[in-house]
């Protein structure tokens, strides 16, 4: 019986072989979107639970690594959901270093803060999209969405945003 | 300035304020964290679909309001 067929029958085996798999590809696509390694590492243990437990639901023919990228997303949306205002961008995340000195400190802090305060469900497309440069047909995939609902997404995210930062824009600028 | 231009500078902002993850790597194995959420949190009860208890209720619903039809429903199960 091949791998799919016996995780899908329930083989604990078959499932660790997945795990083992699949695991680094779907910690590093969490992590993307929620910005914190503990969270990134609960979350996929979170999406491979609900993987084993949908696991009659899954089609031995489909295409695991797909499926399983579209329950890590929303995992990681049900934890931006949830999440307190005050654990956006922990200092500790291996991010690049900001390119411009001008937005170190206050102003970057008011620009993410702004960020964080977007609805889930923006700011998920919104991290995928403006600061990860993901693909938009990716997004869509993950998101279960279509492309063109992704697209109004973000179009909707920067317009929240600017309302958000529109006195910071000026003083961004003035500098 | 128009509105995409605007629209193009809050993007320009955000980027330059919040950076892409660099390094995503996951640093160890998951898998023993993976056996003892399986231990600790067993699979949650199937739900039943809406329909099964729609039925139910249409089902309850004709017995009580017309009780005359519990024989005729005996006769077909």
């Amino acid at each position: 019986m091949e791998l799919l067929e016996r995780f899908a029958a329930g083989d604990l085996e078959a499932f660790e072989v997945l795990f083992r798999q699949h695991q680094k590809e779907v910690y590093a696509w969490i992590v993307r979107i929620v910005r914190d390694t503990g969270f990134a590492e609960d979350l996929t243990v979170e999406t491979f639970w609900r993987i084993y437990n949908h696991r009659t639901q899954f089609r031995p023919d489909g295409n695991f690594r797909a499926w399983a990228r579209r329950i890590a997303t929303n995992a990681a949306l049900d934890h931006l959901r949830h999440a307190r205002a005050e654990t956006f961008l922990p200092d500790d995340l291996p991010c690049a270093p900001s390119p411009d000195p001008v937005l170190r400190g206050e102003t970057r802090h008011q620009i993410s803060k702004a960020f964080h305060e977007l609805p889930a469900k923006y700011r998920l497309v919104a991290t995928l999209a403006l600061v990860e440069e993901e693909r938009y047909a990716n997004i869509a995939q993950a998101a279960g969405i279509s492309e063109s609902l992704v697209k109004i997404r973000v179009f909707r995210a920067v317009r929240m945003l600017r309302k958000k930062l529109n006195f910071l824009r000026a003083e961004v600028t003035t500098k | 300035m128009s509105n995409e231009q605007i629209d193009n500078e809050v993007k320009e902002l955000l980027k330059r304020a919040v950076a892409p993850v660099q390094d995503a790597e996951l640093r160890r194995d998951l898998w023993p964290q993976m056996l003892r959420k399986l231990d600790e949190r067993p699979s949650p009860p199937r739900a039943i679909p809406w329909l099964d208890w729609a039925l139910v209720a249409i089902v309850s619903a004709v017995l009580i309001f017309f009780p005359g039809s519990i024989p005729a429903l005996l006769y077909h199960l």
